[in-house]
Protein backbone atom coordinates (compact mmCIF):
# COMPACT_ATOMS: atom_id res chain seq x y z
CA UNK A 1 0.00 0.00 0.00
CA UNK A 2 1.20 3.51 -0.74
CA UNK A 3 1.62 6.23 1.84
CA UNK A 4 -1.89 7.52 2.62
CA UNK A 5 -0.67 11.15 2.67
CA UNK A 6 0.83 10.97 -0.79
CA UNK A 7 -2.36 11.71 -2.67
CA UNK A 8 -2.76 15.09 -0.88
CA UNK A 9 0.68 16.34 -1.83
CA UNK A 10 0.56 19.31 -4.22
CA UNK A 11 1.13 18.36 -7.83
CA UNK A 12 3.21 20.87 -9.74
CA UNK A 13 4.19 24.26 -8.37
CA UNK A 14 1.70 26.17 -10.54
CA UNK A 15 -1.27 25.14 -8.41
CA UNK A 16 -2.30 28.12 -6.30
CA UNK A 17 -4.30 28.27 -3.13
CA UNK A 18 -8.04 27.92 -3.68
CA UNK A 19 -7.66 26.05 -6.95
CA UNK A 20 -8.40 22.45 -6.04
CA UNK A 21 -6.38 19.92 -7.92
CA UNK A 22 -9.13 18.28 -10.02
CA UNK A 23 -8.28 14.66 -9.28
CA UNK A 24 -7.82 15.07 -5.56
CA UNK A 25 -9.26 12.32 -3.40
CA UNK A 26 -9.19 12.46 0.40
CA UNK A 27 -6.60 10.06 1.75
CA UNK A 28 -7.49 7.07 3.91
CA UNK A 29 -6.14 8.97 6.89
CA UNK A 30 -8.38 11.96 6.21
CA UNK A 31 -11.44 9.71 5.87
CA UNK A 32 -10.70 8.20 9.28
CA UNK A 33 -10.27 11.66 10.76
CA UNK A 34 -13.62 12.73 9.27
CA UNK A 35 -15.34 9.78 10.93
CA UNK A 36 -13.75 10.58 14.28
CA UNK A 37 -14.80 14.23 14.01
CA UNK A 38 -18.39 13.19 13.25
CA UNK A 39 -18.46 10.95 16.29
CA UNK A 40 -17.07 13.70 18.50
CA UNK A 41 -19.74 16.09 17.23
CA UNK A 42 -22.53 13.64 17.98
CA UNK A 43 -21.23 13.09 21.50
CA UNK A 44 -21.00 16.84 22.14
CA UNK A 45 -24.61 17.39 21.04
CA UNK A 46 -25.84 14.57 23.30
CA UNK A 47 -24.02 16.03 26.29
CA UNK A 48 -25.42 19.52 25.61
CA UNK A 49 -29.02 18.32 25.30
CA UNK A 50 -28.76 16.09 28.37
CA UNK A 51 -27.32 18.75 30.64
CA UNK A 52 -29.86 21.33 29.42
CA UNK A 53 -32.79 19.06 30.28
CA UNK A 54 -31.35 18.31 33.68
CA UNK A 55 -30.70 21.93 34.71
CA UNK A 56 -33.83 23.53 33.23
CA UNK A 57 -36.05 20.68 34.43
CA UNK A 58 -34.76 21.07 37.96
CA UNK A 59 -35.36 24.82 37.93
CA UNK A 60 -38.92 24.49 36.63
CA UNK A 61 -39.87 21.79 39.11
CA UNK A 62 -38.50 23.84 42.02
CA UNK A 63 -40.55 26.81 40.82
CA UNK A 64 -43.80 24.90 40.36
CA UNK A 65 -43.64 22.97 43.62
CA UNK A 66 -42.73 26.00 45.76
CA UNK A 67 -45.51 27.15 48.16
CA UNK A 68 -45.92 30.68 46.67
CA UNK A 69 -46.25 29.53 43.07
CA UNK A 70 -50.05 29.76 42.98
CA UNK A 71 -50.25 33.40 44.12
CA UNK A 72 -47.21 34.30 42.03
CA UNK A 73 -48.75 33.03 38.83
CA UNK A 74 -52.12 34.60 39.68
CA UNK A 75 -50.52 38.03 40.16
CA UNK A 76 -48.01 38.09 37.32
CA UNK A 77 -49.03 35.41 34.87
CA UNK A 78 -52.81 35.60 34.61
CA UNK A 79 -52.65 34.78 30.92
CA UNK A 80 -56.39 35.01 30.19
CA UNK A 81 -56.47 38.53 31.60
CA UNK A 82 -53.18 39.27 29.92
CA UNK A 83 -54.54 38.48 26.47
CA UNK A 84 -57.64 40.54 27.20
CA UNK A 85 -55.62 43.75 27.71
CA UNK A 86 -52.92 42.82 25.19
CA UNK A 87 -54.36 44.95 22.33
CA UNK A 88 -54.09 48.08 24.48
CA UNK A 89 -50.49 47.31 25.38
CA UNK A 90 -49.65 46.56 21.77
CA UNK A 91 -51.21 49.87 20.74
CA UNK A 92 -49.04 51.56 23.34
CA UNK A 93 -46.01 49.64 22.08
CA UNK A 94 -46.44 51.05 18.59
CA UNK A 95 -45.81 54.43 20.20
CA UNK A 96 -42.49 53.08 21.52
CA UNK A 97 -41.59 51.81 18.08
CA UNK A 98 -42.50 55.07 16.34
CA UNK A 99 -40.54 56.99 18.95
CA UNK A 100 -37.57 54.67 18.40
CA UNK A 101 -37.58 55.21 14.64
CA UNK A 102 -37.88 59.00 14.90
CA UNK A 103 -35.29 59.25 17.67
CA UNK A 104 -32.82 56.88 15.97
CA UNK A 105 -33.00 58.91 12.78
CA UNK A 106 -32.49 62.25 14.49
CA UNK A 107 -29.81 60.87 16.81
CA UNK A 108 -27.81 59.53 13.84
CA UNK A 109 -27.77 62.93 12.20
CA UNK A 110 -27.19 65.01 15.32
CA UNK A 111 -24.69 62.55 16.81
CA UNK A 112 -22.70 62.52 13.58
CA UNK A 113 -22.59 66.32 13.47
CA UNK A 114 -21.36 66.39 17.07
CA UNK A 115 -18.70 63.74 16.40
CA UNK A 116 -17.46 65.46 13.25
CA UNK A 117 -17.30 68.78 15.06
CA UNK A 118 -15.29 67.28 17.88
CA UNK A 119 -12.82 65.51 15.59
CA UNK A 120 -12.34 68.35 13.11
CA UNK A 121 -9.20 70.43 13.34
CA UNK A 122 -10.44 73.44 11.44
CA UNK A 123 -9.70 76.65 13.36
CA UNK A 124 -13.04 78.17 12.33
CA UNK A 125 -14.85 75.46 14.26
CA UNK A 126 -12.99 76.03 17.54
CA UNK A 127 -15.99 77.50 19.42
CA UNK A 128 -18.24 74.74 18.11
CA UNK A 129 -15.72 72.15 19.16
CA UNK A 130 -15.82 73.57 22.66
CA UNK A 131 -19.63 73.63 22.68
CA UNK A 132 -19.86 70.08 21.36
CA UNK A 133 -17.50 68.83 24.08
CA UNK A 134 -19.53 70.62 26.74
CA UNK A 135 -22.75 69.17 25.33
CA UNK A 136 -21.45 65.62 25.34
CA UNK A 137 -20.03 65.94 28.86
CA UNK A 138 -23.26 67.34 30.28
CA UNK A 139 -25.77 65.03 28.65
CA UNK A 140 -23.77 61.88 29.19
CA UNK A 141 -23.40 62.75 32.84
CA UNK A 142 -27.05 63.36 33.73
CA UNK A 143 -29.68 60.63 34.19
CA UNK A 144 -31.98 60.57 31.18
CA UNK A 145 -35.03 60.59 33.45
CA UNK A 146 -33.98 64.05 34.64
CA UNK A 147 -33.68 65.32 31.08
CA UNK A 148 -37.12 63.92 30.28
CA UNK A 149 -38.59 65.67 33.33
CA UNK A 150 -36.79 68.93 32.58
CA UNK A 151 -37.84 69.01 28.94
CA UNK A 152 -41.31 67.51 29.45
CA UNK A 153 -42.40 69.68 32.35
CA UNK A 154 -39.95 72.56 32.10
CA UNK A 155 -40.58 73.70 28.53
CA UNK A 156 -44.40 73.87 28.83
CA UNK A 157 -43.99 75.88 32.04
CA UNK A 158 -42.21 78.60 30.05
CA UNK A 159 -45.53 79.26 28.30
CA UNK A 160 -43.70 80.40 25.21
CA UNK A 161 -45.70 80.82 22.05
CA UNK A 162 -44.85 78.42 19.27
CA UNK A 163 -43.45 75.79 21.63
CA UNK A 164 -45.40 72.61 21.84
CA UNK A 165 -47.06 71.08 24.87
CA UNK A 166 -47.39 67.74 23.14
CA UNK A 167 -45.89 65.20 25.55
CA UNK A 168 -44.90 62.82 22.77
CA UNK A 169 -42.88 65.51 21.02
CA UNK A 170 -41.29 66.68 24.26
CA UNK A 171 -40.46 63.13 25.36
CA UNK A 172 -38.94 62.30 21.99
CA UNK A 173 -36.89 65.49 22.12
CA UNK A 174 -35.50 64.56 25.53
CA UNK A 175 -34.54 61.09 24.28
CA UNK A 176 -32.84 62.59 21.21
CA UNK A 177 -30.91 65.10 23.33
CA UNK A 178 -29.50 62.38 25.57
CA UNK A 179 -28.79 59.68 23.01
CA UNK A 180 -27.07 62.09 20.63
CA UNK A 181 -24.42 62.56 23.29
CA UNK A 182 -23.88 58.79 23.63
CA UNK A 183 -23.83 58.14 19.91
CA UNK A 184 -21.53 61.10 19.25
CA UNK A 185 -18.92 59.56 21.53
CA UNK A 186 -19.19 56.14 19.90
CA UNK A 187 -18.80 57.69 16.44
CA UNK A 188 -15.90 59.84 17.58
CA UNK A 189 -14.01 56.84 18.93
CA UNK A 190 -14.57 55.11 15.59
CA UNK A 191 -13.23 58.08 13.65
CA UNK A 192 -10.15 58.24 15.87
CA UNK A 193 -9.29 54.57 15.28
CA UNK A 194 -8.87 55.04 11.53
CA UNK A 195 -5.12 55.10 10.99
CA UNK A 196 -3.63 58.50 10.08
CA UNK A 197 -1.86 56.97 7.07
CA UNK A 198 -5.28 56.37 5.55
CA UNK A 199 -5.92 60.10 5.65
CA UNK A 200 -2.47 60.79 4.23
CA UNK A 201 -3.07 58.34 1.38
CA UNK A 202 -6.41 59.93 0.57
CA UNK A 203 -5.08 63.48 0.74
CA UNK A 204 -2.11 62.58 -1.45
CA UNK A 205 -4.61 61.39 -4.07
CA UNK A 206 -5.94 64.93 -4.11
CA UNK A 207 -9.13 64.25 -2.16
CA UNK A 208 -10.30 67.23 -0.16
CA UNK A 209 -10.74 67.08 3.58
CA UNK A 210 -14.46 66.49 3.16
CA UNK A 211 -14.01 63.84 0.45
CA UNK A 212 -11.47 62.06 2.64
CA UNK A 213 -13.97 62.00 5.47
CA UNK A 214 -16.84 60.90 3.26
CA UNK A 215 -15.13 58.17 1.23
CA UNK A 216 -12.25 56.94 3.38
CA UNK A 217 -12.58 57.77 7.08
CA UNK A 218 -16.29 57.49 7.81
CA UNK A 219 -16.93 54.18 6.01
CA UNK A 220 -14.15 52.53 8.00
CA UNK A 221 -15.18 54.21 11.24
CA UNK A 222 -18.85 53.22 10.89
CA UNK A 223 -17.93 49.64 10.14
CA UNK A 224 -15.92 49.46 13.33
CA UNK A 225 -18.57 50.98 15.58
CA UNK A 226 -21.57 49.11 14.20
CA UNK A 227 -21.71 46.71 17.18
CA UNK A 228 -21.67 49.43 19.88
CA UNK A 229 -24.19 51.45 17.86
CA UNK A 230 -26.51 48.44 17.75
CA UNK A 231 -26.10 48.13 21.51
CA UNK A 232 -27.18 51.73 21.84
CA UNK A 233 -30.19 51.01 19.63
CA UNK A 234 -31.29 48.21 21.97
CA UNK A 235 -30.87 50.55 24.93
CA UNK A 236 -32.82 53.25 23.09
CA UNK A 237 -35.78 50.93 22.49
CA UNK A 238 -35.94 50.11 26.20
CA UNK A 239 -35.48 53.71 27.28
CA UNK A 240 -38.41 54.92 25.19
CA UNK A 241 -40.47 53.42 28.03
CA UNK A 242 -39.27 56.24 30.27
CA UNK A 243 -41.34 58.86 28.45
CA UNK A 244 -44.41 57.27 30.03
CA UNK A 245 -43.60 59.44 33.03
CA UNK A 246 -44.83 62.44 31.00
CA UNK A 247 -48.13 60.70 30.31
CA UNK A 248 -47.33 59.45 26.83
CA UNK A 249 -49.49 56.35 26.37
CA UNK A 250 -46.75 53.95 25.38
CA UNK A 251 -46.64 50.26 26.32
CA UNK A 252 -45.51 50.99 29.86
CA UNK A 253 -48.22 53.59 30.44
CA UNK A 254 -50.91 51.37 28.86
CA UNK A 255 -49.86 48.51 31.13
CA UNK A 256 -49.85 50.83 34.14
CA UNK A 257 -53.42 51.97 33.42
CA UNK A 258 -54.70 48.40 33.11
CA UNK A 259 -52.79 47.28 36.14
CA UNK A 260 -54.04 50.04 38.41
CA UNK A 261 -57.63 49.10 37.58
CA UNK A 262 -57.26 45.40 38.31
CA UNK A 263 -54.49 45.34 40.95
CA UNK A 264 -52.88 42.65 38.82
CA UNK A 265 -49.37 42.89 37.40
CA UNK A 266 -49.82 40.75 34.33
CA UNK A 267 -50.07 43.82 32.02
CA UNK A 268 -46.51 44.77 32.99
CA UNK A 269 -45.35 41.27 32.12
CA UNK A 270 -47.13 41.54 28.77
CA UNK A 271 -45.35 44.85 28.09
CA UNK A 272 -42.03 43.28 29.09
CA UNK A 273 -42.63 40.40 26.67
CA UNK A 274 -43.33 42.87 23.86
CA UNK A 275 -40.03 44.67 24.52
CA UNK A 276 -38.18 41.36 24.65
CA UNK A 277 -39.64 40.28 21.33
CA UNK A 278 -37.82 43.18 19.72
CA UNK A 279 -34.70 43.50 21.86
CA UNK A 280 -33.67 39.83 22.08
CA UNK A 281 -33.39 39.23 18.31
CA UNK A 282 -31.62 42.55 17.96
CA UNK A 283 -29.16 41.62 20.71
CA UNK A 284 -28.45 38.27 19.04
CA UNK A 285 -27.88 40.12 15.77
CA UNK A 286 -25.52 42.52 17.55
CA UNK A 287 -23.53 39.62 18.98
CA UNK A 288 -23.11 38.14 15.54
CA UNK A 289 -22.06 41.45 14.01
CA UNK A 290 -19.55 41.95 16.80
CA UNK A 291 -18.02 38.51 16.29
CA UNK A 292 -17.67 39.20 12.58
CA UNK A 293 -16.10 42.59 13.21
CA UNK A 294 -13.52 41.03 15.52
CA UNK A 295 -12.73 38.32 12.98
CA UNK A 296 -12.29 40.94 10.28
CA UNK A 297 -10.00 43.02 12.43
CA UNK A 298 -7.87 40.00 13.25
CA UNK A 299 -7.60 39.17 9.57
CA UNK A 300 -6.46 42.71 8.87
CA UNK A 301 -3.86 42.48 11.61
CA UNK A 302 -2.28 39.57 9.76
CA UNK A 303 -2.03 41.35 6.44
CA UNK B 1 16.51 75.19 -20.68
CA UNK B 2 12.93 74.83 -19.43
CA UNK B 3 12.01 75.17 -15.77
CA UNK B 4 12.51 72.00 -13.78
CA UNK B 5 9.37 70.18 -12.67
CA UNK B 6 10.54 70.35 -9.08
CA UNK B 7 12.92 72.81 -7.45
CA UNK B 8 13.71 72.56 -3.77
CA UNK B 9 16.01 75.05 -2.12
CA UNK B 10 17.09 75.53 1.47
CA UNK B 11 14.42 73.20 2.80
CA UNK B 12 14.43 72.68 6.55
CA UNK B 13 12.11 70.48 8.56
CA UNK B 14 12.04 69.71 12.25
CA UNK B 15 9.79 67.80 14.59
CA UNK B 16 9.92 69.81 17.79
CA UNK B 17 13.63 70.14 18.59
CA UNK B 18 14.54 67.30 16.22
CA UNK B 19 15.91 68.76 12.99
CA UNK B 20 15.14 66.05 10.45
CA UNK B 21 16.03 67.87 7.21
CA UNK B 22 18.24 70.92 6.61
CA UNK B 23 19.76 72.81 3.69
CA UNK B 24 18.08 70.51 1.22
CA UNK B 25 18.43 71.87 -2.33
CA UNK B 26 17.99 70.00 -5.60
CA UNK B 27 16.23 70.16 -8.94
CA UNK B 28 14.32 67.55 -10.89
CA UNK B 29 14.17 68.40 -14.62
CA UNK B 30 11.30 67.04 -16.65
CA UNK B 31 11.53 63.37 -17.72
CA UNK B 32 14.22 62.56 -15.15
CA UNK B 33 14.37 60.54 -11.97
CA UNK B 34 16.13 61.70 -8.81
CA UNK B 35 16.84 58.93 -6.34
CA UNK B 36 17.43 59.48 -2.63
CA UNK B 37 19.49 56.94 -0.78
CA UNK B 38 20.61 56.95 2.83
CA UNK B 39 20.35 54.92 5.99
CA UNK B 40 17.14 54.39 7.89
CA UNK B 41 16.03 57.55 9.64
CA UNK B 42 18.01 59.86 7.36
CA UNK B 43 14.83 61.69 6.36
CA UNK B 44 13.85 60.25 2.97
CA UNK B 45 10.19 59.66 3.77
CA UNK B 46 9.92 63.00 5.51
CA UNK B 47 11.29 64.79 2.44
CA UNK B 48 8.71 63.16 0.18
CA UNK B 49 5.92 64.01 2.63
CA UNK B 50 7.07 67.64 2.63
CA UNK B 51 7.06 67.80 -1.18
CA UNK B 52 3.55 66.37 -1.15
CA UNK B 53 2.53 69.04 1.40
CA UNK B 54 1.50 66.37 3.89
CA UNK B 55 3.95 67.90 6.35
CA UNK B 56 4.61 71.61 6.70
CA UNK B 57 8.19 72.84 6.35
CA UNK B 58 10.14 75.17 8.63
CA UNK B 59 12.11 77.03 5.98
CA UNK B 60 12.99 77.00 2.29
CA UNK B 61 11.13 76.95 -0.98
CA UNK B 62 9.49 74.18 -2.99
CA UNK B 63 8.58 75.02 -6.59
CA UNK B 64 6.44 72.81 -8.79
CA UNK B 65 6.59 73.82 -12.46
CA UNK B 66 7.92 77.20 -11.37
CA UNK B 67 5.05 77.82 -8.97
CA UNK B 68 5.88 78.07 -5.30
CA UNK B 69 3.86 75.37 -3.52
CA UNK B 70 5.45 76.04 -0.13
CA UNK B 71 3.44 79.27 -0.02
CA UNK B 72 0.94 78.79 2.81
CA UNK B 73 -1.79 80.41 0.70
CA UNK B 74 -1.60 77.69 -1.94
CA UNK B 75 -4.49 75.24 -2.34
CA UNK B 76 -2.83 72.03 -1.18
CA UNK B 77 -5.55 69.80 -2.66
CA UNK B 78 -4.93 71.21 -6.13
CA UNK B 79 -1.18 70.72 -5.78
CA UNK B 80 -1.58 67.11 -4.68
CA UNK B 81 -3.71 66.38 -7.73
CA UNK B 82 -0.58 66.96 -9.82
CA UNK B 83 1.56 64.69 -7.62
CA UNK B 84 1.32 60.95 -7.33
CA UNK B 85 2.65 59.36 -4.19
CA UNK B 86 3.22 55.75 -3.24
CA UNK B 87 4.05 55.21 0.39
CA UNK B 88 6.52 52.99 2.14
CA UNK B 89 3.76 51.08 3.89
CA UNK B 90 0.60 50.11 2.12
CA UNK B 91 -2.08 52.67 2.18
CA UNK B 92 -4.78 51.01 0.18
CA UNK B 93 -8.28 51.60 1.50
CA UNK B 94 -9.32 48.31 3.12
CA UNK B 95 -13.05 48.89 2.66
CA UNK B 96 -12.80 49.25 -1.11
CA UNK B 97 -12.05 46.75 -3.87
CA UNK B 98 -8.89 47.16 -5.91
CA UNK B 99 -10.95 48.75 -8.69
CA UNK B 100 -12.60 51.23 -6.35
CA UNK B 101 -9.25 52.10 -4.78
CA UNK B 102 -7.89 53.01 -8.20
CA UNK B 103 -10.91 54.85 -9.55
CA UNK B 104 -11.83 56.78 -6.38
CA UNK B 105 -9.72 59.81 -7.11
CA UNK B 106 -10.18 59.94 -10.92
CA UNK B 107 -13.95 59.87 -10.41
CA UNK B 108 -14.27 62.07 -7.34
CA UNK B 109 -11.43 64.51 -7.81
CA UNK B 110 -10.88 64.70 -11.55
CA UNK B 111 -14.55 64.19 -12.35
CA UNK B 112 -13.85 61.54 -14.97
CA UNK B 113 -16.78 59.47 -16.19
CA UNK B 114 -17.11 56.24 -14.23
CA UNK B 115 -16.93 53.85 -17.18
CA UNK B 116 -13.95 55.67 -18.60
CA UNK B 117 -12.15 55.56 -15.24
CA UNK B 118 -12.82 51.84 -14.94
CA UNK B 119 -11.50 51.00 -18.37
CA UNK B 120 -8.40 53.12 -17.78
CA UNK B 121 -7.89 51.25 -14.50
CA UNK B 122 -8.35 47.92 -16.26
CA UNK B 123 -5.69 48.82 -18.78
CA UNK B 124 -3.26 49.67 -15.99
CA UNK B 125 -4.15 46.54 -14.02
CA UNK B 126 -3.56 44.24 -16.97
CA UNK B 127 -0.24 45.91 -17.66
CA UNK B 128 0.83 45.02 -14.13
CA UNK B 129 -0.65 41.52 -14.40
CA UNK B 130 -3.30 42.24 -11.79
CA UNK B 131 -6.45 42.33 -13.87
CA UNK B 132 -7.94 39.26 -12.19
CA UNK B 133 -7.60 41.00 -8.81
CA UNK B 134 -9.75 43.97 -9.80
CA UNK B 135 -12.69 42.98 -7.61
CA UNK B 136 -10.66 41.69 -4.65
CA UNK B 137 -10.29 43.56 -1.40
CA UNK B 138 -6.77 44.56 -0.31
CA UNK B 139 -6.62 42.07 2.58
CA UNK B 140 -6.86 39.25 0.00
CA UNK B 141 -3.73 40.43 -1.84
CA UNK B 142 -0.12 39.63 -1.08
CA UNK B 143 2.07 42.48 0.12
CA UNK B 144 3.68 42.78 -3.29
CA UNK B 145 0.34 42.86 -5.04
CA UNK B 146 -0.90 45.53 -2.66
CA UNK B 147 2.13 47.65 -3.44
CA UNK B 148 1.64 47.31 -7.16
CA UNK B 149 -2.00 48.34 -6.79
CA UNK B 150 -0.81 51.39 -4.84
CA UNK B 151 1.46 52.30 -7.76
CA UNK B 152 -1.36 51.82 -10.22
CA UNK B 153 -3.61 53.95 -8.06
CA UNK B 154 -1.22 56.88 -8.23
CA UNK B 155 -0.61 56.39 -11.97
CA UNK B 156 -4.35 56.59 -12.61
CA UNK B 157 -4.14 60.29 -11.76
CA UNK B 158 -1.64 60.91 -14.60
CA UNK B 159 0.58 62.81 -12.19
CA UNK B 160 3.05 65.50 -13.24
CA UNK B 161 5.52 64.15 -10.72
CA UNK B 162 5.59 60.74 -9.09
CA UNK B 163 6.94 60.32 -5.55
CA UNK B 164 7.90 56.74 -4.72
CA UNK B 165 8.83 55.92 -1.14
CA UNK B 166 10.60 52.57 -0.98
CA UNK B 167 8.10 50.90 -3.25
CA UNK B 168 10.19 47.74 -3.48
CA UNK B 169 11.04 47.28 0.18
CA UNK B 170 8.24 44.77 0.79
CA UNK B 171 8.54 42.78 -2.41
CA UNK B 172 10.16 39.45 -3.20
CA UNK B 173 12.97 39.54 -5.79
CA UNK B 174 10.76 38.59 -8.74
CA UNK B 175 8.31 41.35 -7.96
CA UNK B 176 11.11 43.85 -7.34
CA UNK B 177 12.24 43.27 -10.92
CA UNK B 178 8.69 43.58 -12.18
CA UNK B 179 8.20 46.90 -10.44
CA UNK B 180 11.65 48.04 -11.46
CA UNK B 181 10.99 47.45 -15.13
CA UNK B 182 7.67 49.22 -14.79
CA UNK B 183 9.35 52.22 -13.24
CA UNK B 184 11.84 52.17 -16.13
CA UNK B 185 8.94 52.01 -18.57
CA UNK B 186 7.39 54.97 -16.83
CA UNK B 187 10.58 56.91 -17.28
CA UNK B 188 10.78 56.03 -20.96
CA UNK B 189 7.27 57.38 -21.26
CA UNK B 190 8.56 60.60 -19.75
CA UNK B 191 7.41 60.36 -16.15
CA UNK B 192 9.29 62.64 -13.80
CA UNK B 193 10.05 60.97 -10.49
CA UNK B 194 11.53 61.39 -7.04
CA UNK B 195 12.34 58.03 -5.50
CA UNK B 196 13.50 56.98 -2.07
CA UNK B 197 15.00 53.53 -1.87
CA UNK B 198 17.33 51.12 -0.10
CA UNK B 199 17.89 49.15 -3.33
CA UNK B 200 21.18 50.29 -4.88
CA UNK B 201 20.64 48.19 -7.99
CA UNK B 202 17.34 49.90 -8.51
CA UNK B 203 18.92 53.32 -7.95
CA UNK B 204 21.68 52.60 -10.46
CA UNK B 205 19.27 51.55 -13.19
CA UNK B 206 16.65 54.20 -12.91
CA UNK B 207 18.37 57.32 -11.57
CA UNK B 208 19.53 60.34 -13.53
CA UNK B 209 20.69 61.90 -10.29
CA UNK B 210 21.42 60.26 -6.97
CA UNK B 211 21.31 62.18 -3.67
CA UNK B 212 22.89 60.68 -0.61
CA UNK B 213 21.08 61.84 2.53
CA UNK B 214 22.89 61.69 5.81
CA UNK B 215 21.31 62.94 9.03
CA UNK B 216 18.98 65.20 7.12
CA UNK B 217 21.56 66.74 4.77
CA UNK B 218 22.40 66.04 1.16
CA UNK B 219 26.01 64.97 1.51
CA UNK B 220 26.63 63.95 -2.08
CA UNK B 221 24.76 64.64 -5.28
CA UNK B 222 25.39 63.55 -8.86
CA UNK B 223 24.85 60.94 -11.57
CA UNK B 224 24.65 57.34 -10.32
CA UNK B 225 27.99 56.50 -11.96
CA UNK B 226 29.71 58.99 -9.67
CA UNK B 227 27.79 58.75 -6.41
CA UNK B 228 27.33 55.00 -6.41
CA UNK B 229 30.53 53.85 -8.16
CA UNK B 230 33.07 56.44 -7.12
CA UNK B 231 31.80 58.40 -4.12
CA UNK B 232 33.99 61.26 -2.89
CA UNK B 233 32.48 61.81 0.54
CA UNK B 234 33.69 59.44 3.25
CA UNK B 235 30.17 59.07 4.67
CA UNK B 236 28.83 57.94 1.30
CA UNK B 237 31.73 55.51 1.03
CA UNK B 238 30.93 54.12 4.48
CA UNK B 239 27.27 53.75 3.66
CA UNK B 240 27.90 52.01 0.35
CA UNK B 241 30.42 49.71 1.97
CA UNK B 242 27.88 48.66 4.56
CA UNK B 243 25.24 48.15 1.90
CA UNK B 244 27.71 46.13 -0.13
CA UNK B 245 28.50 43.97 2.87
CA UNK B 246 24.81 43.42 3.45
CA UNK B 247 24.70 41.99 -0.07
CA UNK B 248 22.43 44.57 -1.59
CA UNK B 249 24.63 45.68 -4.46
N1 LIG C 1 5.81 62.62 12.79
C1 LIG C 1 7.06 62.61 13.30
N2 LIG C 1 7.31 63.13 14.51
C2 LIG C 1 8.56 63.15 15.02
N3 LIG C 1 9.62 62.63 14.41
C3 LIG C 1 9.46 62.08 13.19
C4 LIG C 1 8.17 62.04 12.57
N4 LIG C 1 8.29 61.44 11.38
C5 LIG C 1 9.60 61.12 11.25
N5 LIG C 1 10.30 61.50 12.34
C6 LIG C 1 11.76 61.35 12.52
O1 LIG C 1 12.39 61.89 11.40
C7 LIG C 1 13.53 61.13 11.07
C8 LIG C 1 13.50 60.76 9.60
O2 LIG C 1 12.45 59.86 9.38
P1 LIG C 1 12.08 59.30 7.94
O3 LIG C 1 10.88 58.46 8.07
O4 LIG C 1 12.02 60.43 6.99
O5 LIG C 1 13.36 58.41 7.62
P2 LIG C 1 13.64 57.50 6.36
O6 LIG C 1 14.89 58.00 5.77
O7 LIG C 1 12.45 57.44 5.49
O8 LIG C 1 13.91 56.10 7.02
P3 LIG C 1 13.55 54.64 6.46
O9 LIG C 1 14.60 54.32 5.47
O10 LIG C 1 13.62 53.77 7.67
O11 LIG C 1 12.18 54.72 5.89
C9 LIG C 1 13.56 59.94 12.00
O12 LIG C 1 14.52 60.17 12.99
C10 LIG C 1 12.18 59.90 12.59
O13 LIG C 1 12.24 59.46 13.92
MG1 LIG D 1 11.15 55.99 4.93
Amino acid sequence: MTNPLESTAPKGRASSIGNDIPDWQPSQLELTRKRIRREQNRRNILVAVGSSFLVLGTLVSILITSPGFKSLSDTFFAWAYGFEILPKVILGFTTNLILTVIAATCVSIFGLILALTRTSRSPALTPFRFLATLYVDVFRGVPMLLIILLVGFGIPSLRLRGLTNNVFVLGTTAVIITYSAYVAEVLRSGILTVHPSQRAAARSLGLSNFQTLRHVVLPQALRRVTPPLLNDLVALIKDTGLVSILGVTDAVRAAQISSSRSFNYTPYVMAAILFLMVTVPLTRFTDRTMRRAIERQNAQGLA
Amino acid sequence: MSTPVLEVSGLRKSFGKDVVLQEISFEVPVHTATVFIGSSGSGKSTLLRCINLLDGIDDGIINLDGEEISDPRINADEVRRKLGMVFQSFNLFPHMSVMDNITLSPIRVQGIDKEQARSAAQALLSRFGLLEKADQYPDRLSGGQQQRVAIIRSLALKPRLLLLDEVTSALDPVLVNEVLSTVRDLKVEGMTMVIATHEMGFAKQVADEVCFLHQGRIVEYGPPGEVLEDPRDSRTQDFLKRVHEAGRL
